[in-house]
């Protein structure tokens, strides 16, 4: 059957979206509403995922609280990062954060005996024995799957993703019109006017930190679950650079863009695989896969070009300067 | 073995010092942290490879076209992305996500022209020159020599030559620079063309020293390149210089056995970004950069 119009290549589209939405969830805060400029958000999802994963298999707690633990690791990790950068001028801080997201993954890639190496989760009881870390998630999605009546597990996963993902939106959404947000945003505007009216600046950028940490850590959870087994090599800055794109392409600043620019580079990705005309069907389908990179490079030049406050942003509120 | 490895990190301190002088003018110039800087190195590395080894034209040759063709490169993608975001008054935010986008395209490209293959140059890999019980092998000797010539040129074309003089006017300020009567878009140009000429130079050496690179190894020095630059003071083309050579040896130096028995070698990227982030916190402006203004 032409996957096209295949439904369950669709509903693996959308949980992909789902799980994206809950990582540009984090960009949003950090720079649509704080003003930082985090480029190392990758390394927050590798945090949650592989904390979850690990004290599942090696320290044998449930499944549910080592998720909460994974993303209260990925929360702490954004605070300790924080703490001695949050100081350092914007473009400082910036590439600070490419290499803590560089550091994680190679620390995950090398330390075998923590992370099951370069290898991924499927060595991380050992040579030889059984990892696995989602009984729990699987039996909760066919749980699921019976109790809503819905045909597989698959459309199970979709509906808890985007549930998780919806509710963290709207909470973002509600959190908008609270002091909070119009200090954040307060400091992305001006952050000595912020401090000058008797705001703890650097605190607020470290709870934002931490907040849209955690959020990539919850990402990371849901991916983890979703793949059932993972590698340090999923967690490469091209997927930081997705969330980026996600929270530019729906509108900065704004919360309800976020799911709806995850669904736009969900099916710009995953629609370009679909390419079968000239020029796209003189490649064959690792050359496609390059091609696929290209479009997406291409769509984020254009993007800063001809609409720097994203496709759903507002003028007034932020422009990418 | 310590001296081997101050050897060796000279060798890699002075291929990253290359890759960070290019960096740091495009910044100085222009205010722009070219994201995209790897993936043009790759592309000078790439061409040289198809010239050395598939045209079977002597390395030296090979890189000098190699080098000719990246600058053409950079003044294309000044003429068609970064003028034109220029004119749109793009700031510092805008101009490094659209270099994020071009260095996707550009590292696409290259995988989808050249594969994914590792590639070598022709260079003989078992010949080794001894300097004082260092051993050093043709593709860093090549490196150590070439990368000295080149520091020293650079730092006479910025000190010497009107054209230096005229950029380093430009990044300190661009607006008394245009009033004083330089043409700034053609200092914009020029600055272009040694970035790019840097840059495919820094990439062939780099995979001369490697003896082995895919398209992904541009972007792998990358982070250590902005590294250095940051070490050396965003801006600050001297500094970069520094920031390389001292990232090299830090680099190196920390696996050395009698430092605490050494740092395992697959952590010496980590090492470059440790030593980043402790200098960092005690010199927020860089060894040589200028201390911030309010």
């Amino acid at each position: 059957m032409n996957a096209i119009a295949s439904g369950e290549f669709w509903v693996f589209v959308g949980v992909i979206a789902g799980i994206y939405t809950l990582l540009g969830l984090g960009i949003q805060l950090e720079f649509g509403f704080a003003g930082l400029l985090n480029f190392g958000h990758v390394a927050f999802m590798a945090i949650g995922a592989y904390t979850m994963a690990i004290l599942t298999v090696k320290a044998g707690l449930s499944m549910w609280l080592s998720a909460g633990l994974g993303v209260l690791a990925a929360a702490a990790a954004g605070i300790v990062l924080g703490l001695p950068t949050l100081r350092l001028r914007a473009d400082y801080f910036a590439i600070v954060t490419i290499a803590f997201g560089e550091i994680v993954r190679y620390v995950a890639t090398n330390e075998d005996g923590l992370t099951g190496g370069s290898q991924g989760t499927i060595n991380l009881a050992g040579p030889g024995q059984a990892s696995e870390y989602n009984g729990s998630w699987e039996r909760f999605q066919t749980w699921l799957q019976h109790a809503l009546h819905v045909g597989s597990s698959d459309v199970a996963m979709l509906l808890v993703v985007w549930a998780a993902a919806l509710a963290l939106t709207a909470l973002l959404a509600a959190s908008a019109r609270t002091p909070w947000s119009r200090v954040l945003k307060s400091i992305r505007e001006d952050e000595d006017v912020a401090a000058s009216l008797g705001k703890n600046v650097f605190a607020y950028k470290l709870q934002a930190l931490a907040l849209g940490s955690a959020a990539a850590g919850l990402a990371g959870c849901f991916f983890a679950w979703q793949f059932s087994f993972f590698s340090p090599g999923d967690f490469a800055p091209l997927l930081t650079f997705f969330a980026w794109m996600i929270v530019i392409l729906g509108g900065l600043g704004r919360p309800w863009s976020v799911p709806v620019g995850a669904l736009m580079l969900g099916v710009i990705y995953a629609g370009t695989r679909f390419f079968d005309f000239p020029p796209f069907s003189y490649f064959d389908s690792a050359e496609r896969a390059y091609l696929r990179l290209i479009v997406i490079g291409v769509v984020i030049i254009g993007l800063v070009l001809f609409r720097p406050q994203g496709v759903l942003g507002r003028r007034e509120e932020l422009v990418l300067e | 073995m310590f001296l081997q490895l101050v050897g060796n990190g000279l060798v890699t301190g002075s291929v990253i010092a290359i890759a960070a002088v290019g960096v740091s003018l495009v910044y100085g110039i222009l205010g722009l942290v070219n994201f995209a800087f790897g993936d043009v190195m790759a592309f000078g590395g790439f061409v040289a490879f198809l010239f050395n080894v598939t045209l079977g034209l002597p390395i030296a040759a090979a890189t000098a076209i190699a080098m000719l063709m990246t600058a053409l490169l950079c003044v294309v993608l000044e003429g068609v992305l970064w003028r034109p975001l220029r004119l749109r008054r793009a700031g510092f935010m805008s101009l490094f996500l659209a270099s994020i986008g071009l260095a996707l395209v550009l590292r696409q490209a290259i995988f989808l022209v050249a594969g994914p293959q590792t590639r070598a140059f022709d260079v003989d890999p078992y010949r080794v020159y001894v300097v004082a019980s260092v051993r050093f092998s043709t593709g860093q000797t090549a490196a150590l020599v070439v990368a000295t010539a080149t520091i020293v040129l650079v730092g006479l074309v910025l000190g010497l030559t009107s054209v230096g003089r005229t950029m380093r006017a430009v990044a300190d300020s661009r607006t008394l620079a245009a009033v004083a009567g330089i043409d700034t878009e053609r200092v914009v140009v020029l600055t272009w063309v040694l970035a790019g000429l840097l840059a495919a130079l820094a990439g062939v050496l780099a995979g001369l020293v490697q003896s082995s690179f895919d398209p992904n190894f541009g972007f792998s020095l990358l982070l250590p390149t902005f590294a250095a630059v940051v070490l050396g003071g965003i801006g600050s083309a001297y500094g970069a210089l520094a920031g390389g050579i001292a990232l090299g040896l830090a680099m190196e130096v920390s696996t050395w056995s009698g430092f605490f028995g050494g740092v395992d070698s697959v952590y010496k990227p980590v090492v470059a970004f440790a030593v980043l982030i402790v200098a960092l916190l005690l010199r927020p402006q860089g060894l040589l950069g200028k201390a911030r203004l309010a």
